[in-house]
């Protein structure tokens, strides 16, 4: 158990330190270049007084330093519906990157835990899984479509950005000490309050094959949650 | 976890006081008629404002084909890439934008992405990093995690990529290289122990040049585990669809 939640930390300090860092490596190229000293030319009347003293100024050419935000991060809680296993909170961490207006990828980790079986609560002492085992966490990489872009009014003076996006993508859950690859699809919306932060409202189909009750089944666990990301 | 949640929420904190760091902000002149302001970085968004030829303006910000300008009375819009092509810099040359494009390829160092495929049946997502020494010649870094219908696995590979002709749009490309594999078999299943073995692999694969800084990527590995028993394990990997980006 301790294993594996260190290794969620860690993951989740790497996505937060190394990917903003990868960024930097592009602005880095786009330093200026040096300019190339003129080399002297030794010419036979190289001793006259030139007759025109060029009163030229180096230009100095620089490539505007644009500031890029295509990289999206965030945070976000709410409610994971465990199939057979109650309803809990949910906590993880968002990581996307928009490719073009339309179209954006999408990195999540998040984390959950179990409750009992209705069977586990009526018979009262039979557990079928260890406290460990009912660690819930999982990973997705999504694709996403921004479908229905828009603006929303409050009042007459404010209006913000918003877009009703879709999202499919592949990962992995850990749960009842086994990896799952799960399927995942949803929808979500996106409220900007300025120009680099974002509101999101998100709801998320995990599906997987389990045999954990006996019988091989496959499973929707659905959730809803609230995030708040930045563009950097 | 809260604690997980508070963990969480620092660094997005420390980002978001960089993002609003800098005011040293590029301007550029305007030299078509006008060039539109929408009010968000979209098509579908309405025009509030146009800034005419002559104009300096400030550029705030760019989002994937958007940039957004401000100009010298302090509104702030939106403005599409091909209009901003359009500009000048205050030398009076074209505004340089710097974009990636196919050409850039052969300049790349860094690349990057995501796979999906098959691990002789068990589901395979893959994520992969690698530097480039030379046009052809690059270090690659995998992590592989594989969960199966018996067991799942977590791979990590370090290889080398030889990529044959790197002009070619659509570019074959020969792998080689070894590294670690840990299986864990299900909790469901009895008298199954985790183990961890050395892998090596030797693989080939296509990467096709999509736009901007954008490529897809296919790719096959046969695998060998070098196990603690008698006989080594052979495997094929497949990785049907990928996407990777340069930088």
């Amino acid at each position: 158990m301790e294993v594996h939640r260190l290794r969620l930390l860690f993951l989740t300090l790497l996505l937060a330190s190394v990917l903003p860092g990868c960024a930097w490596f592009g602005r880095g190229r786009d330093a200026a270049p040096e300019a190339v000293a003129a080399a002297e030319v030794p010419t036979g009347e190289s001793r006259e007084q030139p007759i025109i003293d060029p009163q030229v100024e180096r230009r100095e050419i620089k490539r505007p330093q644009i500031d890029t935000e295509d990289f999206e991060i965030g945070v976000y809680g709410g409610i994971l519906s465990i199939e057979d296993f109650e309803s809990n909170p949910v906590y993880g961490a968002r990581l996307a990157y928009h490719l073009t207006e339309d179209f954006f990828l999408e990195a999540t980790i998040g984390q959950s835990r179990a409750g009992k079986t209705s069977y586990e609560t009526l018979s009262g002492a039979a557990e079928l899984l260890t406290d460990s085992e009912r660690d819930y966490t999982y990973y997705a990489l999504s694709a996403g479509w921004n479908a229905l872009p828009g603006e929303v009014f409050i009042g007459k003076n404010r209006a913000y950005n918003t877009a009703f996006y879709l999202v499919a993508g592949i990962g992995s859950t850990r749960f009842a000490g086994d990896d799952l690859f799960t399927v995942s699809g949803g929808f979500g919306y996106r409220i900007l309050p300025n120009d680099w932060m974002a509101v999101h409202f998100d709801v998320r189909d995990y599906v997987y094959d389990t045999d954990l009750l006996g019988e091989k089944k496959i499973v929707n666990n659905l959730e809803a949650h609230l995030g708040l990301s930045i563009f950097f | 976890m809260p604690r997980l949640l508070r963990l969480l929420i620092l660094p997005v904190l420390f980002l978001a006081a960089l993002a609003q760091a800098d005011e040293n902000l590029p301007k550029i002149l305007i030299a078509d008629p006008y060039i539109e302001l929408h009010t968000g970085p979209g098509r579908g968004y309405p025009v509030f404002h146009v800034a005419e030829r002559g104009q300096e303006v400030e550029i705030v910000k760019r989002r994937t084909d958007w940039f957004m300008v401000r100009t010298s009375r302090g509104v702030e819009g939106w403005a599409p890439r091909e209009q901003m092509l359009a500009t000048l810099e205050p030398t009076g040359e074209p505004l340089d934008l710097d974009e990636p494009a196919r050409e850039n390829y052969m300049s790349r160092r860094w690349q990057a992405g995501v796979m999906a495929g098959d691990f002789s049946g068990a589901s395979l997502v893959s994520a992969f990093g690698g530097y480039a020494f030379s046009d052809n010649l690059s270090i690659e870094l995998t992590l592989n995690h594989m969960p199966g219908e018996y067991s799942a696995a977590y791979s990590a590979t370090l290889g080398l990529m030889h990529v044959f002709v790197p002009e070619w749009r659509a570019s074959p490309y020969f792998t080689l290289g070894t590294g670690v594999i840990h299986i864990e078999p299900k909790s469901t299943l009895v008298e199954a122990e985790d183990r961890t073995d050395q892998i090596g692999y030797v693989g080939g694969g296509v990467q096709f040049y999509l736009t901007r800084r954008f490529m897809l990527r296919t790719e096959y590995r046969k695998d060998i585990i070098f196990t603690s028993r008698d006989d080594n394990e052979e495997v094929d990997e497949w990785k049907y669809i990928g996407f990777a980006f340069f930088f």
